[in-house]
């Protein structure tokens, strides 16, 4: 801070000295020097709590468990062997991608169905229809939590009253897996509806006029109109939802702490229980960085088609 | 010619029942509109529903396996009693207070300068951290709670809200700085080169220029900074141990569940107390807080 009062204050000077070439050049140094002290505290948090951590996170991960010996790969080369980290990964994967598809799905369903709506209705419907995604996970959950529990299920008291038999929500891992999904999807489905809905208010109306002319049906003016004129935006929620849901903690933490059997687990959830629970900080670091290439990947093959479409579009 | 004409009249009068029937078909397509919103509503809304009903219901109601879970036979308050008058809950919603406001302030003074940096003044490396503002999504809160653990602990913040406030800025700056990028950037250049010609440093071309304009931009962003600080779990889960510094997201369930005893009408009252201020800020606020959802997309 006392950085930028020392250059701030010759600034005024500066405005009103006369050589020309000398001022400019004086003014293009001090406005990038400014421009730096601005980004500092930005840089400071990316740095300091981002960046180094995740390359300790390399470091710690190649400890032995006590933290006193340099092990290399040890660990990941374990954890590959051990049947639950196989679980986490297949869990984390069905978990990621088909609570992704099926937000995705009702996501688009819901936006379209609004967006026939009159004005005046859709911002009613869109108030209701967003509250999921409003209510911090964490607390919602615990309303799941209690739907699902073991005696006093609310569901099963219904599925009681149509004669199905109760459901062990929790305690089956089938159905724990389901459940965790269901509330993954039930939380995340309307971040989806809302930005396909602004996607849609993009996509100008001469395109539809000009598709009716052509004779085309509903059906073909979503699939040659709307879906590619959505389709960056629909690659960048994707991936947006595809890297949340994968590094998810607080849904299944809460709901089943990766049970019955270890079933549940994903990666967050999992490193939590080795790295803090059980103190193995390295294993920890281990489970949950092998997480990064994963998401890597993802945004490398979406970004790349991103810049491919929009040079496309400007070109 | 006439015959032109006659053909042009033939035309018509299928034309019309067509008109008709394309009427009748938006009707039908409204009503399926309705139909898929209303199970879609009722879907979403059943388990802030149901956590209502929970919560007004006392234990004994809520033990007895006979009634109706969905309806409410003799409503009370004494849930949400309890919680306001023993017990930790009242210094949970403080922490929670005071962790969201402090983090807030902290993420819009960043965000902003840093945005007004990034989208006004090019320099040296200023693309390559627009880019690495992104690429900080890729290292989700669940590759860095190991780490940040060690480095807590490190520091001897370990079970102190101040870690909480030193930590949360990583899940709010990048996003905001983002919608503030594409706020800034909107504002065009005849603006601040009026304002140069005045004589006006860069801070009078922020603070009387930028921040009042981009007003709108900075309330989504607030908004944002606001919502993510209040539901943040994992950290506090995992650097929280007791009870007098927890927040709400976490002291909740810690508080009200002993063994096997589920307090559930308690969980549910707290729980709805503390989804009320983003349901409150969502519902006087939506046309900002949706904007701040869907600015990062739309411009990018």
């Amino acid at each position: 801070m006392a950085d930028g009062n020392v250059l701030t204050a010759p600034g005024i000077p500066a405005a009103v000295a006369p050589p020309r070439t000398g001022r400019l050049h004086r003014l293009a140094r001090r406005r990038s020097t400014l421009a730096f002290l601005m980004t500092l505290p930005l840089l400071a948090v990316i740095g300091g709590l981002v960046a180094y951590p995740f390359f300790y996170a390399i470091y710690l991960s190649m400890l032995n468990k006590r933290m006193t010996r340099f092990v290399g790969l040890d660990n990941f080369a374990f954890l590959l062997t051990r049947e639950t980290f196989q679980y986490v990964v297949w869990q984390s994967v069905i978990f990621a991608v088909s609570a992704v598809i099926a937000k995705a799905l009702i996501g688009f369903i819901l936006a379209h169905v609004l967006h026939t709506l009159p004005a005046k209705g859709q911002r009613k419907w869109r108030g209701m229809l967003l509250v999921p995604w409003v209510i911090p996970p964490a607390i919602s959950t615990l309303a799941w939590w209690w739907l699902f529990d073991p005696t006093y299920s609310a569901i099963n008291w219904m599925l009681m009253g149509i004669g199905a038999p109760p459901v062990a929500w929790l305690g089956e891992p089938g159905w724990a897996r389901f459940a965790v999904i269901l509330v993954n999807v039930w939380y995340g489905a309307p971040f989806f509806m809302i930005m396909y809905l602004a996607a849609l208010k993009s996509v100008p109306d001469q395109l539809y006029e000009a598709a009716a002319i052509d004779g085309a049906t509903g059906w073909q003016k979503l699939r040659y109109v709307t879906v590619p004129m959505m389709r960056n935006i629909i690659a960048i929620t994707v991936l947006f939802s595809l890297i949340v849901t994968f590094a998810n903690f607080d849904i299944v933490r809460i709901l089943t702490n990766g049970g019955p059997q270890d079933r549940t687990h994903i990666f967050g959830t999992y490193a939590f229980q080795v790295g803090i629970q059980s103190g193995d900080i390295p294993l920890g670091s281990a489970v949950s960085l092998f997480m990064f290439p994963i998401l890597a990947v993802f945004a490398v093959f979406v970004l790349r088609g991103v810049t491919r479409r929009s040079k496309e579009m400007a070109g | 010619m006439s015959g032109a004409s006659l053909t042009a009249a033939g035309a018509s009068a299928p034309a019309y029942q067509k008109v008709g029937s394309i009427r009748r078909e938006r009707r039908w397509a409204l009503i399926g509109a309705y139909v898929a919103l209303a199970v879609f509503v009722v879907f979403f809304l059943t388990p802030p529903f149901h956590m209502l009903v929970t919560s007004l219901k006392s234990s004994s109601e809520i033990a007895d396996l006979a009634g109706n879970p969905w309806i409410v036979q003799s409503p009370t308050l004494e849930n949400y009693r309890d919680l306001l008058h023993e017990g930790n809950y009242l210094l949970h919603f403080r922490n929670s207070v005071i962790v969201t406001l402090v983090v807030v302030a902290i993420t819009m003074v960043i965000s902003i300068f840093a945005a007004f940096a990034l989208a006004r003044m090019r320099f040296w490396g200023s693309a390559v951290l627009a880019t690495g503002v992104f690429l900080t999504y890729l290292v989700p809160e669940t590759l860095l709670f190991i780490p940040l653990f060690q480095i807590i602990g490190g520091i001897g913040l370990y079970n102190n809200l101040l870690a909480m406030i030193l930590i949360y800025p990583t899940l709010t700056v990048p996003f905001c700085t983002w919608i503030m990028i594409g706020y800034f950037s909107s504002i065009p250049k005849e603006l601040d080169e009026a304002a140069l010609i005045d004589g006006a440093n860069h801070f009078q071309m922020l603070w009387k220029i930028f921040i009042p304009v981009a007003l709108p931009g900075i309330l989504a962003a607030t908004i944002f900074a606001f919502t993510v600080s209040w539901a943040q779990f994992l950290y506090p889960m995992a650097f929280l141990v007791s009870s007098e510094n927890m927040v709400l997201t976490v002291g909740i369930a810690s508080d009200l569940i002993r063994g096997d005893t589920f307090q559930w009408g308690k969980i549910m009252a707290g729980a709805l107390m503390a989804a009320a201020p983003p349901l409150l800020v969502y519902a006087f606020l939506m046309d900002y807080y949706i904007a701040g959802l869907t600015a990062g997309a739309t411009k990018g």
